[in-house]
């Protein structure tokens, strides 16, 4: 996909026209800072599961029962 | 629909995708805009930002946006060189879904900073989706002869549409 679409209000004409380099290095660089963005997005998602995870393990072992540890979410 | 709105123009993407819809040439004659956006992103995510830019300007964005997506609930208060926390379907979303979208511009034409309100929802046929309240501003007097709505890296898959219109106050 290396072009885009250009609607001229005053007259209602379509058209499709090729991206510039310039556009094209934009665009390469918005998809590698949204691939950054979603592993940072992922890892802080893992991060609260295993941090979960470890806390109902503690509360277990503290002799709660897992409607009790539910009872807290 | 109110019956001063008018239909400026609108398009339909092709079985190409498109990197951008750009809507140009818009003519000042109108009171107010209002752009009804419904699109599907091709990123490998549930979603994915729709980066809104006027005039071809990078600078004087400011936004605020409360979002929902069905576990959490957060507000993003932002300055950058665009619009971008709105957000439309993507890959993940449930097949051939498109988000619903629309953008509201009062005195577009006029010589004031340019504020805006939005809201938005995905469809997706699961627990997590996302929806959100926005509000922005382009601090910037010219009048809005031109909109950018952007893929942001990615492209608009075929069937999505914009619709411009233009609403006076009589």
């Amino acid at each position: 996909m290396s072009h885009k679409l250009i609607v001229d209000c005053s007259t209602g004409v379509t058209t499709e026209v090729e991206l510039t380099a310039e556009e094209i290095a934009q665009r390469e660089a918005d998809a590698a800072a949204f691939a950054e963005i979603k592993a940072a997005e992922e890892a802080a998602a893992q991060a609260k599961a295993d941090a979960k995870a470890s806390a109902e393990a503690k509360l277990a072992a503290l002799g709660l029962t897992a409607d009790e540890i539910a009872a807290l979410n | 629909m109110a019956n001063t709105y008018t239909a400026i123009a609108t398009v339909t993407v092709g079985s190409g995708g498109a990197a951008n819809i750009e809507f140009t040439s818009i003519p000042a004659t109108y009171t107010d805009l209002l752009l009804k956006v419904s699109v599907r992103n091709t990123a490998s995510a549930l979603d994915r930002n729709m980066p809104i830019t006027f005039n071809s300007s990078s600078t004087g964005y400011s936004e605020r946006l409360l979002y929902g997506n069905g576990s959490s609930a957060l507000s993003i208060n932002r300055a950058s060189s665009d619009l971008g926390y709105l957000y439309t379907n993507a890959a993940n979303s449930t097949s051939n879904t498109f988000n619903n979208f629309e953008l509201y511009i009062p005195n577009y034409a006029g010589s004031n900073y340019k504020s805006t309100s939005a809201d938005y929802v995905l469809e997706n046929n699961a627990t997590a989706a996302t929806t959100g309240l926005h509000a922005g501003l382009w601090s910037n007097s010219a009048a809005i002869t031109s909109i950018t709505i952007s893929a942001d890296g990615f492209s608009l898959v075929q069937y999505s549409t914009a619709t411009l219109y233009g609403i006076k106050n009589s």
